[in-house]
């Protein structure tokens, strides 16, 4: 129970191991922290209980020399935090900011209660005969960047992958802007993590990662003619 | 501004003959105003936590009939979501933090005979009655109640075809517009009495830290609530008469709302959490015996932390869709909230620090809270950091995060002031043995509930999911559920207690004397419970700080706020 870093699913991402990372860092800052201020809480209530014939120090806390005491564990407080967020940047920037060319570009649309995951086809165009949309299922090859489009046509959803550490809201009205490259082949759920109706829960797709020959057969396949 | 004694005793003969009606029900009395609050809010807080316990129920062993109940379908879910949530924060944590002890302590803590605006204070508890009559009703018309998330996201809230519900939907907002209207009203009171009232020699900085961290969060609640009202009238437009302010086929933005929800949200949950944080800040003392550590840079930090409450909104939109550019920004505001609450927490620590500490209830309930804030603090760093958000946000452990955070200031801070000023109210004494059974079954299933839901939150179960066995990579976790809701149920059951110690003490308890834990705030020179008026002829005046607790002055380790020294007065 108190190791929460063995609770994160399997990671299959790129930047899923440094957004685990961050996790860890403030994992440990905190654990650190709540030993560190238990402690001091949990020995002055046995150190300072009320025994017969000792009267409490009065201490108001008000001159420098005594603030100190706490000051300088808020300004380690302070140091911590900007550490959390300069190694947290990147982090962030990798993820959700400039995002890496790629080859594929995939359309995602939510709609109560589904995915329609659109591939532009063989011309990488989409709005061409050749798309093709399947419903609730997303095929990548490993070891690609993949690029999502994602849209909604009705309510708020969320497009959520546990493994892959991704997590992007889809707004109506707005096209956003997503990308991962996944690791290892495998099948891997795709929740929607946004309350969306009543068939919010329920609402998933699959995540199809397939070596490179699989990936190509499975293309062969839904395009023959290509 | 102060009434003379005379003129005030006037005032009370004619007051002394109210009838039932008067006294009970519509009364201008802030102690009977703040009663007729704290009882609203009880109310509501039992049917808050029965909604969680069917929620519990259905998340341990979905679609099992509950027993009592019935089955629980996707839409009853999310209306017990949206309506627990709903509840919890603006029927259960406002009233009685907010309305019930603001009310009792303001004047009694100030020295002042009622609040500076009396009518305008009963009409502000009526409205809230209102507002609680309002959304009881939604839970019985066609559609049932409001099923969007107590964050009533559009378009899901804005129209009627997403979710089945329309009635429901327009209540949910009726029932909040009252509310804060009821609240706009008690804090103008709030802000007008603690200003103007205040005895002679209660200067600013003598007033108790309690008094303090209510009137920042009424600061805090006026200055965040307009903007809400606004979009709470862009939604109902919406819904009623087809605007587009949300929808983005006519050209609006459904950001938009989240914007304007949270620039209230976060505010408002230090509107909850302030004043519980007060009400430990004043219990602390008086039972370590010492004064408390840093009192000036508490008040500091209180309005620093308020201010800083203002410019974190963002952070919990980090994957909302807003221009991702915006996240480290609102990353590193919302870290820096750490700060000033660091401070705070260690304060009280340090007020222990060479004390000589006694374990009564309250102080029991006190130390709980401290011990459980630390919790709910610290994995507020999760959420507020961007990168790990990507993977935290709409996962249970937020949810684990924010009942750290709330619970822990309704119940652990409720309860430490609840047990703390139960004989000022109420005139008697509660049975300390039943008190002592209540924490700690609290304190123990409270962390058997919510602990696990990190563990579950990490391994990626997402909020608001009506049926974990849905999905494959929850099956294995699934014992966590079974877990939690024994442990919910349990900690409903610790409950029974509670309900058994106040309805004995109000039937037979003993009368309790006027100052029973030997306490220095100016409330405690009055009556227990005090009359009409609080004091009798003449109002105490005030020559020191609250916190005067084993002064090398005297020989007592108590000196109240209203003793005159022969020698010097600090």
């Amino acid at each position: 129970m108190l190791n929460w870093m063995r609770w994160l699913p399997e990671n299959v991402s790129t930047y899923g191991g440094e957004i685990d990372g961050i996790i860890a860092l403030i994992y440990y800052v905190t654990l650190a922290w709540f030993f560190l201020t238990l402690g001091a809480f949990v020995l002055f209530l046995i150190f300072y209980r009320r025994r017969p014939g000792r009267r409490a120090t009065y201490v108001q806390g008000d001159r420098l020399r005594e603030l100190a005491w706490i000051l300088v564990p808020v300004l380690i407080v302070l140091i911590l935090d900007f550490w959390i967020d300069l190694r947290g940047a990147p982090v962030w920037a990798k993820v959700k900011g400039q995002m890496p060319p790629a080859e594929l570009t995939i359309q995602v649309t939510a709609k109560q209660f589904n995915w329609e995951i659109l591939y532009p086809g063989p011309d990488g165009k989409f709005g061409t005969e050749d798309d093709r949309q399947f419903d609730n299922e997303l095929h990548v090859p490993v070891g690609k960047p993949v690029r999502l489009v994602l849209k909604s046509k009705d309510v708020i959803h969320s497009l959520f992958s546990p493994n892959l550490r991704l997590k992007q809201d889809m707004v109506p009205g707005r096209t956003i802007p997503a990308w991962f490259e996944a690791t290892k082949p495998g099948k891997y759920e795709l929740p929607c993590a946004e309350l969306c109706g009543f068939g919010h829960s329920g609402m998933k797709a699959w995540l199809y990662v397939h070596s490179p020959e699989e990936y190509q057969k499975w293309v062969k396949e839904q395009w023959p003619t290509s | 501004m102060r009434e003379s004694g005379a003129a005030v005793l006037d005032v009370h003969a004619h007051h002394a003959e109210r009838g039932f009606w008067r006294t009970y029900v519509f009364s201008t009395d802030h102690k009977m105003i703040g009663k007729q609050y704290l009882s609203l809010g009880l109310f509501w807080a039992v049917v808050g936590g029965l909604l969680a316990h069917v929620m519990r129920w259905q998340l341990a062993w979905p679609e099992t009939a509950v027993p009592g109940w019935g089955e629980v379908g996707p839409e009853t879910y999310n209306v017990l979501v949206t309506m627990h949530g709903t509840i919890m924060v603006f029927f259960v944590a406002m009233p009685i933090l907010l309305g019930a002890f603001g009310n009792f302590l303001i004047p009694l803590m100030i020295g002042a005979r009622d609040m500076a605006f009396p009518r305008l204070n009963m009409l502000s508890v009526w409205v809230f009655a209102l507002a609680s009559l309002v959304l009881l009703v939604s839970f019985f018309i066609p559609g049932g109640a409001a099923s969007a998330g107590w964050t009533g996201y559009p378009p899901l809230s804005a129209k009627a075809e997403y979710t089945g519900v329309n009635w429901g939907m327009d209540l949910w907002i009726l029932a909040h517009a009252l509310e804060f209207a009821a609240f706009l009203m008690g804090g103008v009171n709030y802000l007008t009495t603690a200003i103007a009232l205040r005895v002679p020699g209660m200067t600013f900085f003598r007033l108790p830290l309690v008094i303090w961290q209510l009137l920042t969060a009424t600061t805090l609640f006026l200055l965040s609530v307009g903007p809400l009202i606004a979009g709470a009238v862009m939604l109902l437009l919406d819904r009623i008469i087809g605007t587009h302010f949300y929808a983005a086929e006519g050209g609006g933005d459904p950001l938009l709302w989240q914007h304007l929800f949270w620039f209230f949200g976060h505010p408002e949950v230090y509107v909850i959490l302030l004043p519980a944080v007060g009400l430990v800040l004043d219990v602390l003392p008086v039972f370590a015996r010492k004064p408390i550590f840093g009192y000036r840079w508490i008040i500091y930090s209180t309005i620093a932390a308020g201010g800083l409450s203002f410019i974190v909104w963002a952070h919990h939109m980090f994957v909302s869709g807003m221009d991702p550019r915006l996240a480290m920004p609102f990353s590193i505001t919302t870290i820096l909230i750490s700060v000033p609450f660091a401070f705070i927490m260690f304060a009280m620590i340090a007020t222990l620090w060479k004390g000589s500490i006694r374990f009564d209830t309250p102080m029991l309930w006190a130390l709980g809270f401290v011990a459980m804030f630390i919790v709910g603090g610290l994995t507020g760093i999760f959420n507020g950091s961007a990168p790990a958000d990507i993977y935290i946000s709409d996962t249970y452990f937020v949810v684990a995060h924010f009942h750290y955070t709330l619970f822990s200031s309704v119940v652990f801070g409720g309860f430490a002031g609840f047990y703390f000023w139960f004989p000022k109210m109420f005139g008697r004494l509660l049975s300390e043995p039943l008190g002592k059974i209540h924490f700690w079954l609290t304190l123990v299933f409270f962390n058997v509930t919510f602990f696990p839901l990190h563990n579950i939150g990490l391994a990626g179960m997402m909020r608001r999911i009506a049926n974990p066995l849905e999905y494959e990579f929850l099956v294995p976790h699934q014992w966590i559920n079974v877990v939690a809701t024994v442990g919910g149920m349990l900690l409903l059951a610790s409950q029974i207690p509670f309900v058994v110690n106040v309805v004995w003490s109000l039937l037979a308890g003993k009368t309790a004397p006027k100052n029973p834990w030997g306490a220095n705030t100016l409330e405690w020179t009055a009556p227990s419970p005090p009359p009409h008026l609080n004091w009798g002829e003449t109002l105490p005046v005030v020559y020191r700080g609250a916190y005067e607790y084993s002064s090398p002055e005297v020989a007592e380790d108590w000196l109240p706020q209203d003793r005159t020294l022969a020698a010097r007065s600090r």
